[in-house]
């Protein structure tokens, strides 16, 4: 009984984050940019500083009518937004919080593989919306999506494995159980190529040619509405959660910091939210990367930098082992 | 072997109906209905999307059968890459919605025979070489990503290495064929499409 009540709340705890974060990122990011562009944001809904807007948003969306478009393949186009949003909850599982052994939701074995597995996973439903649309908008924002992953997959896995050698161990949990603190330096290169290509796997700015609103109309969600849209934006916001998390679990040290044993889950999420708020930045700061050059960056920039990161860290294993 | 992984002892019969077998059994039937549909259906892209279920099915028999390693890299691979893949070359040349009377070959019955010939070999050669090989699930993890690399890089280097030289082989060779229609006009990868 016991068990299964752990079990019962470990999952509900993993609901709430993912309900919770994804929307705190967001309703920051809308703070953020309003104040790096001189405005002021949303500043009515909620009273303070219009801290409901999103939920008003959610409100809003929840209202809208439903539309399947007439030549769209209605049972794929249904299915779309779940299949993009549900890996990330899954992801949510393994990524620990604190230095406990219960701060995390599952300890699994293969952790990294896991976590960058279903990362992927989710790309197909945006994939799936793309295609099912019957819109020549999405389909061009499909095949950018695809094209975007297949180039961004490779130095994500290259930097994930770069850290796994230096851990000995490709498990979350015992990574951060390994990590001195100078491995932030020794594997820095590394932790940059991963954030930049988790972002670009994200679509986020200056990423997001898969949804540029100027070429494409919004690429492979164009033709949604209501509900399934928010779906669709929630599990970008969820991605950007995931990712600085990762992130923070594989380059930065996770709950590592001064007085980690009680407040370890707060230097986790005290990382987590300093790299989603680089996302938002780099958001506002840089323009659209061109499709050529999106590809051009990934295949001769973070790929070699990612190799020559492996190439460093197995050079240093060696020495000091 | 690591010791848990023993011959049979009594006891052990092909279908003792343990949770996990029982769960074994039925994540196969879904597998194996999921690739029939593959197959048989005649939209190109669910047939894709068919793919992703058949083996998404066999990397939870990789889970149940506790090769947690092998099961994730599974879905990493053949999921997360090559049915991305699949799906950007269908989106890149033709992806109608609905059906395709085109997409019979001809070729069903060759197709038909190679497919039971190679299931034919497979099966006999799995039941062949593990007849009554038990796992024993209480005794720690047999699949976990240390015992999979220790006997991949102490046994199996050999093939290992092979395979990787193969791999190698096929991407100069996709190279190769990628320069050569290239070289007339600036747009190689116009040239396949226009063919159809």
């Amino acid at each position: 009984m016991n068990d299964v009540l752990d079990v019962a709340l470990r999952l509900l705890a993993l609901l709430l984050a993912f309900l919770v974060l994804p929307l705190v990122v967001g309703q920051t990011e809308h703070k953020v940019m309003a104040h790096m562009q001189g405005r002021l944001g949303p500043m009515y809904a909620g009273g303070f500083h219009g801290w409901a807007q999103l939920v008003a948003d959610g409100v809003k969306f929840a209202q809208k009518e439903d539309v399947v478009p007439a030549g769209a393949d209605r049972r794929i186009f249904q299915l779309a937004p779940a299949v993009a949003l549900l890996p990330y909850l899954l992801v949510l599982v393994a990524i620990p919080i604190g230095p406990a052994e219960g701060a995390v939701g599952q300890v699994l074995d293969a952790g990294i593989f896991f976590v960058l597995a279903v990362m992927g996973v989710g790309v197909l439903g945006s994939l799936m919306a793309g295609w099912a649309s019957a819109n020549k908008f999405s389909l061009l924002g499909g095949l950018r999506t695809a094209a975007q992953l297949m180039a961004y997959e490779l130095p994500m896995l290259l930097t994930a494995a770069s850290v796994a050698m230096a851990a000995g161990t490709v498990s979350l949990p015992g990574i951060l159980d390994a990590f001195e603190w100078w491995w932030v330096p020794w594997q820095i290169v590394g932790g940059v190529v991963f954030f930049t290509a988790g972002l670009a796997e994200l679509q986020r700015p200056p990423f997001d040619a898969p949804i540029a609103d100027s070429e494409i109309i919004f690429g492979a969600y164009t033709e949604y509405t209501g509900l399934r849209f928010a779906l669709f934006l929630l599990a970008e916001y969820a991605g950007i959660v995931v990712l600085c998390g990762l992130t923070t679990v594989l380059f930065l040290g996770g709950w590592h910091g001064p007085f980690a044993d009680g407040l370890g889950w707060l230097w986790t999420l005290l990382k987590t939210a300093v790299l989603a708020f680089v996302v938002i930045w780099l958001r506002v700061s840089y323009p659209r990367l061109r499709e050529d050059q999106l590809q051009r960056f990934a295949w001769t920039c973070l790929i070699p930098l990612s190799l020559a990161q492996i190439a460093l860290t197995g050079v240093v294993k060696v020495v000091i082992s | 072997m690591s010791p848990a992984v023993h011959l049979a002892a009594t006891g052990h019969g092909f279908l003792s109906p343990t949770g996990v077998e029982i769960a074994f059994l039925l994540v196969g039937i879904a597998t194996f209905g999921a690739a029939v549909v593959t197959v048989t259906t005649r939209q190109l892209v669910h047939a894709a999307l068919w793919l992703v279920v058949a083996l998404g099915g066999l990397a939870v028999e990789y889970l149940l059968l506790t090769a947690e390693f092998i099961a994730w890299v599974q879905v990493l691979i053949y999921v997360g890459s090559v049915v991305v893949l699949l799906l950007f070359g269908l989106m890149l040349t033709r992806a109608p919605i609905g059906r395709s009377p085109d997409a019979d070959s001809g070729n069903r019955p060759a197709a038909l025979a190679v497919a039971v010939a190679a299931a034919g070999v497979l099966v006999w050669v799995v039941v062949d070489a593990f007849r009554t090989t038990w796992i024993e699930l209480d005794k720690g993890v047999q699949g976990s990503t240390a015992v999979s690399g220790e006997s991949l890089f102490r046994h199996w280097v050999l093939p290992f290495e092979a395979l990787s030289v193969l791999l190698l082989a096929a991407l100069v060779g996709a190279i190769v064929l990628s320069r050569r229609h290239g070289h007339d006009s600036g747009r190689g990868a116009g040239h396949g499409k226009e063919k159809r």
